[in-house]
Formats: C-alpha cells, sequence, structure tokens
C-alpha cells in the first residue's frame, strides 16, 4: 500500500490579541503532530473545540502553511504543489454546507468550479462532468440551474460532495461534514461518504468531534489534545482498549441511545484547556485523575506504548 | 397526582401560514424529565416558548389546557406571565452568550432576576448567585460574580445560565438543546448537574433535544415530534425499547452505537424531507417518507394506545 | 410608511435621470442662448411672469427651466462618473486589504488615514489654479477623493466573507486570486457597496455644488445647479426665485437620493447582516 499523506512534525501557531491592552498571546494551535495515512484509509480525528483539528485539516489542504513541518501528498512535498496539481489531489468537505455554498452562484457553477480552475475545459464539458457528479451523489442534474438557498440541508452538503469529488481527488479532507444537519440527514450523508470512498478508491481525513460517527466511518483514530495527537491507533484497538485517559474520558462522554445507562462522571474537573497556556510536562495533567509527578515535569511527547502511539507515560500499566 | 405542567391539543401558527405546531399535548410532573425530541423544524422550541409566552410577534397560539400548577397560561396577562417566567417557571438555552449580557457582571445580572421577584436586597442576591454558582459546580464563586460572560469558557457560562435559572427557587425548568454548543465532556457534565439538581430540588424539567443519545439517559418521558405534531410518546423504556411510530424507529437506526452497530453496513436513513405544513394539511405528514404508508394515512388520524401511557399517531397500530 | 419613502425616493432619481438623459428634447429653449430684453422675468405663476419662461429667466435672459434640466445633466453625469471613479478606487484597494491582510492591510489603512486628512476643497483649489477648471477636472478630483467609504466598507466585509467556508473551497478547488476576489468575494459584498454608492452620489453631487459656487467647478456658461446658485446670489434680494428653484432641485434630489439608498439598504438586508 502507498501512503497518501504523511504529516512530520508539523507546527502552527497564531497571535491573538484579547483587548486593546492585553497583551499578544500565542496560541499553539498544531504543536507537533506527526501521522501517516495508507491511501484507502480514514483516519478520524477527534478532539474538543481548540485542540488544533481543523487548523491541522486546513494545513493538510494547504490553505494555511505551517510554521514548521512538512506535509507530503501521495510522496510530493504540499508546500512545493502549484493549486491545480493541489486541488487535482486533495478535496474538502466543509461542515456548514450553509456557508460552504457560495449564496451568489448556481449549484452548476459552484460544482464546475474545480474544473474551470483547470483550465483547458470547455464549457460543455464542464457542465456534463458536473451533471454526472451530481447524479453520483444522489441529485438530479436539473438542480444545477439553482441556487444553494433553493436547497435543503442534506442536498447543500451532497453538493458539497458533488464539487469536492468533480477532479476525481484521491484524498478528501471531511471537516465535521455531518455536525450540522439532523440526525436523520447525517446517516444519509454518511452512508453516500463510505459507499463513494469503496467505490471510488478514495482516502479520507474525517475530522469530528463525535466518536460514534467517527468510529463508525474510520479505519485509524487519532486523538487530538491542545494541538497535538496523544493517541493514534486502528480504529478498533482504540475504541476497544482506549489507553489515554484522555481517550478514556471521550469515549465515556458518549451517550449512546441506549436507556437505563446513567451518565458516566467523565472526571476531567472543571479545567479547561487553553491553547494560550499550554502546561509544563504532560500537557493534560492539569486534568488527569492519574496524573504523577512524572507528569508534571516530563512531557511523553511521541511516547510509544506497545503497537501503538500514547503521549502518556503509564500507558503500558493496566491499572492505571 | 397533578402535573406541573400541563398542555392539551397546543397550536402555533406564524404568519406566513406555516402551522408551527399543530396539537400538541404534553405533562411534565414534579421530579420529573420530559424530553421532547425531533429534527430542525419539527417545532419543539416553539412548543417551548408557546409555553412560556415567549412567542415572536404575530405568531398565534391556541390551545385546550395549558396550565401551569392552578395558573391557566392562555388566560394570564402578560404581565401575569412575567411575573411566573423567570421564578417559577425559567428557561435555559443553546446558546448562554445571546442570554446574557455582556456588559453587566454575572453577579449583577444574577441578582437582577432575584431582586425583581423577591424584592431583596443587592446583598441578599449577592449570597444567593454565590451560593447557586457553587452548586453548580463552579469553584471560586466571588470571584466569578465579579467577571463578565466574555470571561468564561462556554461549560462555565452553561453552568452560569443554569444557576441563574434557580435563583428564585423555580418548579418547572425548560432547558432547550442546553449543551448542543458544547464539547462531550463538558456536555456530559452539564447533564449530570441537571439531573442532579433535578432530583435534589423536585424540578419538573422539560428538556428539548435532538440528540437521542441525551433523551435515552435523561428522560423518564418522551415526546418524539414531527411537523408540528408529537408522533409518539411514553416512557423512555417503551420508546427505545418498543417503538411504533415508524418516524421513531428510523431515527433510532440512524444513530450509530460504538461496538454494537457492524460498521461495515450503511447505517440506517431516512429518505426524502420534511413537507410543508399549514393549518389545513391532514393525515400523516410522515406518510411520504415511509415505507408503510397505506391509502389511511391520509386521512385523519386519532391517538392509538400501544400500552399504558405510550401513545402514537400512526395507522398500523390498531385503535 | 418606508415603503412609501423608497418609492419616492425611487419616483424623484427616475424622473431626474429621465430629464438628464431627454434634456434635448425636454426643454422648451436653447440654456445658452441669451436675450437681453429678457432678464430676469419672473416665474410664470407669478406676477408679471411669462407663460414662455415656465420657471422664468436668470440675469442674461436664459430660460431658467431649460438651464435646470441641461444642470439636471451636469449633476447626473458628476454623480455617476464619480461615483464609479471612486467606487473602483475604495473596492480595489479595501478588497485587496481585507484579502490579503497584513502589510498589504496596513498599507491600505495608511492610504485611507491619509485620505481623511486631506482637505477636500483646498486640493480641489489648488487643483483648479494649477490646470483650470472644467468637467473633467471635478469629476477627477471628486473620484480621486472620495473613495474612503467605499474602501472601509469594502475591506470589513471582505474581512467577514474571506472567512466563509465557500472562499476556503474555492482557493482548494484551485481557483485563482482573481477569480476569488471578483466572483466568490465581490458579489457578496457587492449590496454594501451599492448602499455606499448612493450616499456618496448625494454627498459628489453635493460637493459639485459647492465647488461650482466658489467658482472651482464647472465653468460657465455650463448649466450646473451650484452655478446658477452662484450667478443668482447678486440678485437673490430683488428676485428670490433665482436661487429658491436651483436650490430646492438641489435639495430634491440629494434627499430623493438617500431615501434610495435607505430602501436599498432594507431591500438588500445591508444593517441586518452579520
Amino acid at each position: 500500500m502507498s501512503i497518501a499523506v504523511e504529516v512530520r512534525d508539523v507546527r502552527r501557531s497564531f497571535t491573538r490579541r484579547d483587548g486593546i491592552f492585553a497583551a499578544r498571546s500565542s496560541i499553539r494551535a498544531v504543536d507537533g503532530v506527526s501521522f501517516s495515512l495508507e491511501s484507502g484509509g480514514v483516519l478520524g480525528i477527534v478532539g474538543e473545540s481548540g485542540c488544533g483539528k481543523s487548523t491541522l485539516g486546513r494545513m493538510i489542504l494547504g490553505l494555511q502553511p505551517p510554521d514548521a513541518g512538512e506535509i507530503l501528498i501521495e510522496g510530493q512535498s504540499l508546500a512545493s504543489m502549484d493549486r491545480r496539481t493541489r486541488a487535482r489531489l486533495i478535496q474538502p468537505v466543509f461542515q456548514d454546507p450553509f456557508s460552504s455554498l457560495n449564496p451568489r452562484q448556481r449549484i452548476g457553477d459552484i460544482v464546475g468550479l474545480p474544473l474551470a480552475a483547470q483550465g483547458a475545459i470547455s464549457g460543455a464539458q464542464q457542465r456534463d462532468q458536473a451533471a454526472e457528479m451530481l447524479t453520483r451523489v444522489g441529485l438530479s442534474a436539473a438542480i444545477m440551474e439553482r441556487f444553494p438557498a433553493q436547497l435543503s440541508g442534506g442536498q447543500r452538503q451532497r453538493v458539497a460532495i458533488a464539487r469536492a469529488l468533480v477532479l476525481r481527488p484521491r484524498i478528501v479532507i471531511c471537516d465535521e461534514p455531518t455536525s450540522a444537519l439532523d440526525v436523520s440527514v447525517q446517516a444519509q450523508i454518511l452512508n453516500l461518504l463510505a459507499e463513494l470512498r469503496r467505490d471510488l478508491g478514495l482516502t479520507y481525513v474525517f475530522i469530528s468531534h463525535n466518536l460514534a460517527v467517527v468510529e463508525h466511518i474510520a479505519t485509524e483514530v487519532a486523538v487530538m489534545y491542545l494541538g497535538r495527537f496523544v493517541e493514534c491507533a486502528p480504529s478498533e484497538a482504540l475504541f476497544h482498549d482506549p489507553r489515554h485517559p484522555y481517550t478514556r474520558a471521550l469515549l465515556a462522554s458518549v451517550l449512546t441511545a441506549e436507556p437505563g445507562i446513567p451518565i458516566p462522571d467523565v472526571g476531567l474537573g472543571d479545567t479547561y484547556p487553553d491553547p494560550a497556556n499550554i502546561p509544563n510536562g504532560c500537557r493534560f495533567h492539569p486534568r488527569c485523575r492519574f496524573a504523577q509527578d512524572r507528569c508534571r515535569s516530563e512531557a511523553p511527547l511521541g511516547h510509544i506504548a506497545g503497537d501503538r502511539l500514547v503521549e502518556c507515560w503509564y500507558a503500558d500499566n493496566d491499572s492505571s | 397526582m397533578k402535573p406541573v405542567l400541563e398542555i392539551e391539543n397546543l397550536r402555533v401558527g406564524f404568519p406566513d401560514g406555516t402551522a408551527a405546531v399543530r396539537g400538541v399535548s404534553l405533562r411534565v410532573g414534579r421530579g420529573e424529565t420530559h424530553c421532547l425530541v425531533g429534527e430542525s423544524g419539527c417545532g419543539k422550541s416553539v412548543t417551548a416558548l408557546a409555553a412560556m409566552n415567549l412567542l415572536p410577534r404575530g405568531a398565534t397560539r391556541s390551545a385546550d389546557v395549558m396550565r401551569f400548577h392552578d395558573e391557566d397560561l392562555t388566560r394570564l396577562s402578560e404581565r401575569q406571565t412575567s411575573r411566573l417566567r423567570g421564578a417559577r417557571m425559567a428557561m435555559i438555552f443553546q446558546e448562554p452568550m445571546t442570554s446574557l449580557n455582556p456588559a453587566y457582571t454575572i453577579g449583577s445580572q444574577m441578582t437582577e432576576v432575584f431582586q425583581r421577584h423577591r424584592h431583596a436586597t443587592r446583598a441578599q442576591g449577592m449570597d444567593r448567585a454565590a451560593e447557586l454558582l457553587e452548586r453548580v459546580g463552579i469553584t471560586a464563586p466571588g470571584m466569578r460574580l465579579a467577571q463578565y460572560p466574555h470571561q468564561l469558557s462556554g461549560g462555565l457560562r452553561q453552568r452560569t445560565m443554569i444557576a441563574m435559572a434557580l435563583m428564585c427557587d423555580p418548579e418547572l425548568l425548560i432547558a432547550d438543546e442546553p449543551t448542543t454548543a458544547l464539547d462531550v465532556t463538558v456536555q456530559a457534565q452539564i447533564l449530570r448537574l441537571l439531573q442532579t439538581l433535578q432530583r435534589e430540588l423536585g424540578l419538573a424539567v422539560l428538556l428539548i433535544t435532538h440528540d437521542l443519545g441525551i433523551v435515552a439517559r435523561m428522560a423518564q418521558r418522551v415526546s418524539v415530534m414531527y411537523a408540528g405534531q408529537v408522533v409518539e410518546s411514553g416512557s423512555a423504556a417503551d420508546l427505545f425499547g418498543a417503538p411504533t411510530h415508524p418516524y421513531t424507529r428510523g431515527l433510532l437506526a440512524c444513530i450509530p452505537i460504538p461496538g454494537k452497530t457492524p460498521r461495515d453496513q450503511p447505517l440506517g436513513s431516512i429518505p426524502g424531507s420534511v413537507p410543508k405544513t399549514g393549518a389545513e394539511f391532514a393525515g400523516c405528514a410522515f406518510r411520504d417518507r415511509c415505507t408503510y404508508a397505506t391509502a389511511d394515512c391520509a386521512g385523519t388520524i386519532p391517538h392509538r394506545t400501544v400500552a399504558t401511557d405510550h401513545r402514537t399517531l400512526c395507522t398500523m397500530v390498531p385503535a | 410608511m418606508k415603503r412609501f419613502s423608497t418609492l419616492f425616493g425611487m419616483t424623484i432619481v427616475g424622473a431626474v435621470v429621465l430629464i438628464a438623459l431627454c434634456a434635448d428634447f425636454l426643454a422648451p429653449h436653447d440654456p445658452f442662448a441669451q436675450d437681453l430684453m429678457a432678464r430676469m422675468i419672473p416665474p410664470s405663476w407669478m406676477e408679471s411672469g411669462s407663460p414662455l419662461h415656465l420657471f422664468g429667466t436668470d440675469q442674461l435672459g436664459r430660460d431658467y427651466l431649460s438651464r435646470l434640466m441641461y444642470g439636471a445633466r451636469i449633476s447626473v453625469l458628476i454623480g455617476v462618473l464619480t461615483v464609479v471613479t471612486s467606487g473602483l478606487i475604495g473596492t480595489a484597494l479595501g478588497v485587496t486589504g481585507g484579502y490579503f491582510g497584513g502589510r498589504v492591510d496596513d498599507i491600505v489603512m495608511f492610504a485611507i488615514t491619509c485620505r481623511l486628512a486631506i482637505p477636500l476643497i483646498l486640493v480641489a483649489l489648488t487643483v483648479v489654479a494649477l490646470i483650470g477648471s472644467s468637467l473633467t477636472v471635478v469629476v477627477m478630483t471628486l473620484g480621486l477623493l472620495l473613495w474612503e467609504r467605499f474602501a472601509v466598507v469594502a475591506r470589513t466585509t471582505t474581512m467577514q466573507v474571506r472567512n466563509i467556508d465557500y472562499v476556503a473551497a474555492a482557493r482548494a478547488a484551485g481557483a485563482s486570486t482573481p477569480h476569488i476576489l471578483l466572483r466568490e468575494i465581490l458579489p457578496n459584498i457587492l449590496s454594501h457597496l451599492i448602499v455606499i454608492a448612493t450616499l456618496e452620489m448625494a454627498l459628489a453631487i453635493l460637493l459639485e455644488a459647492a465647488l461650482s459656487f466658489l467658482g472651482l467647478g464647472v465653468p460657465p456658461p455650463l448649466p450646473s445647479w451650484g452655478l446658477m446658485i452662484a450667478e443668482a446670489k447678486d440678485y437673490m434680494f430683488f428676485s428670490p426665485w433665482v436661487i429658491m428653484v436651483p436650490g430646492v432641485a438641489l435639495f430634491v434630489l440629494v434627499l430623493g437620493i438617500n431615501l434610495l439608498g435607505d430602501g436599498l439598504r432594507d431591500f438588500l438586508g445591508v444593517s441586518q447582516r452579520r
């Protein structure tokens, strides 16, 4: 199997100013992430808001350059790729289909844009290919004349998927593709994404805060906390045997539709992670109920426990 | 036992001709959590706003019965309802930032409600506010009282909203998607808090949500809404154990359960979309999306009783 | 009320534009034709007015109504040309600064600040003193100076639109920067710019009148409303209509444009936008 996406120690920080008189603070949004994803795989990236998962997604799309580190798409460096080559390899599907489609353009133009941007294609060809892709995602080609406001949320998200796939890219970055949708529509979109991956041999990076959804679609899962992957493992292994205390807390807080089970105590306390102020040592230690002295002073960066990455000193101990 | 909130045949219409709520009936008892679940636009939030008399201008409201304890909500004047609101009936919203005024400190906003309804002094209000902030699990309440809403994280804001709602010892708490804007770990904390408070204070809670996971863990009673109607209602055990309405069953099939839903098979899904329902819409609103629909579904459908306290709006269940 | 005032504004602006376009056919007399025998005739509804001259004549015996109609042409021309010039400059600067941010934006902001520090009338005075006055000079001077509101509005709205996902999607689709600026961003900020355009047009018309009044605008004998007011000021005590007629015309047109602008603002939903 070839490697579709390889990310090597990527970092990105932003400066923020809270008020006119406040000092500038630096937010380390992504703080040293590395992974490689085989083609045909689905890497689910889960984490809470502000953990840097969307920034990571935008960097892999080439929308934001990393401050440091390197991203390789099918073995080529993303930084030295021109925009047309990049568009042919990798495409996004965003969370909110109400903001990812330009309200002033017709669906035909929206879906045709990636083709038009490649140049050297006639208007008729462009329309044919857009129509074909719209049918492929379960819409009628007649929709091409309409504007986004005339479609439902589910239809809009299908349009966004059609736009992402019209160039037949190898990799799709899905950033919370179902979070803004109703439950019944969410299932339709997930099924469509799964079907398209199988039929077109796509590779997905699937960013979500919904663990149940990630478990359903991902082959590998990375748990992100304050800009780093704190655990990364094959989906099955991660869900059956989570090692990092944060992964466990996340899994515990999933509320499945099973009555009679009490709401879990996730045991994270009420301190919230602040990317402008990342703690020394293990970045999770202020919220970890198992934290030891070592965790407060020494960061378990890149710690491997058995067959997977777990950034925790005590991940090997089953007692923790 | 008499319910705290009782609604019979509530109808709400909007000036553009849509009937947002078409004959909703529900009861919330003391110490009970009643979940109103449905997808966006089904009328669940409008139902709550109608009960609080907070509907937008131009909306029309009618009900056979709408009672809070012994107060007939359909007959109260605006002033009388506003006296109930915030005191005996409280409401919390999805996005706490929209209901907190950014220009005032937490403390002054919390005491303001208390002073108005209880004719208390500011000092008494501050004491009460500090006590409640501690109660909802906020450490160093004294410091928080002097802070402004934007200085708090999302989770803290929602805790503050809950504390504010509890200032005047309400009997009914209406929570509209209280955890939708929060992270999953924070969501679990807030829901645990709501559950504990409810048990200890004997609150009647009407919880509005689209998340069946929350319903399963929080509700004693559940009403599933679709296109302005309650299509199925019953105890949580009945609804999750033996759902009868095709819409309820469809919804349950849509959500993956980690470790249980097979990964290589597609999830269940409901084809089609919600129809536009005006005041004159007749028959089952779900019939166009339903695999079991027959000619009968276009006629008027009365509520059918499946079991004690388990009712459904479907022709498949014998009358 | 709102609808009525918008309609009112639309009617006024429409009528003035129509008059300006068709002045050649509508004007009863040649606006430049002097008739020293018929000087200072009052409007026809006044005592000793002439039915030949509805609004009377000026100090050189030129028909006032005809001059007013041709004057509308100057006002509309100046309004439109100035707004087009300043709109292009301001939008280009604002969109560039808002989209690229950073250093580019710092430069745009500096340009806006500098422009705000320039005293308009003094610059116009200098320019006229150096090159002499003509219609082109007025349009160019106003056009090159009135862009700052376009720039400010284009900049802030671009900053909002830039962060919406469809712009990111277009970038990921491989679209070029000109495409993103012209097709993705510009159509979505256009409604804001149209509202600014109406306000600027009213301002340009007033400024032209002021400049002409000071003798810095369009040169005589062109029938500009401002020039008519200027020429009338010596006679206003004994013949007040000579200053009233162009003054009222100016007031009504500017009011009409502003009412129309308000209506457009509501219709395009500009103020309710995030």
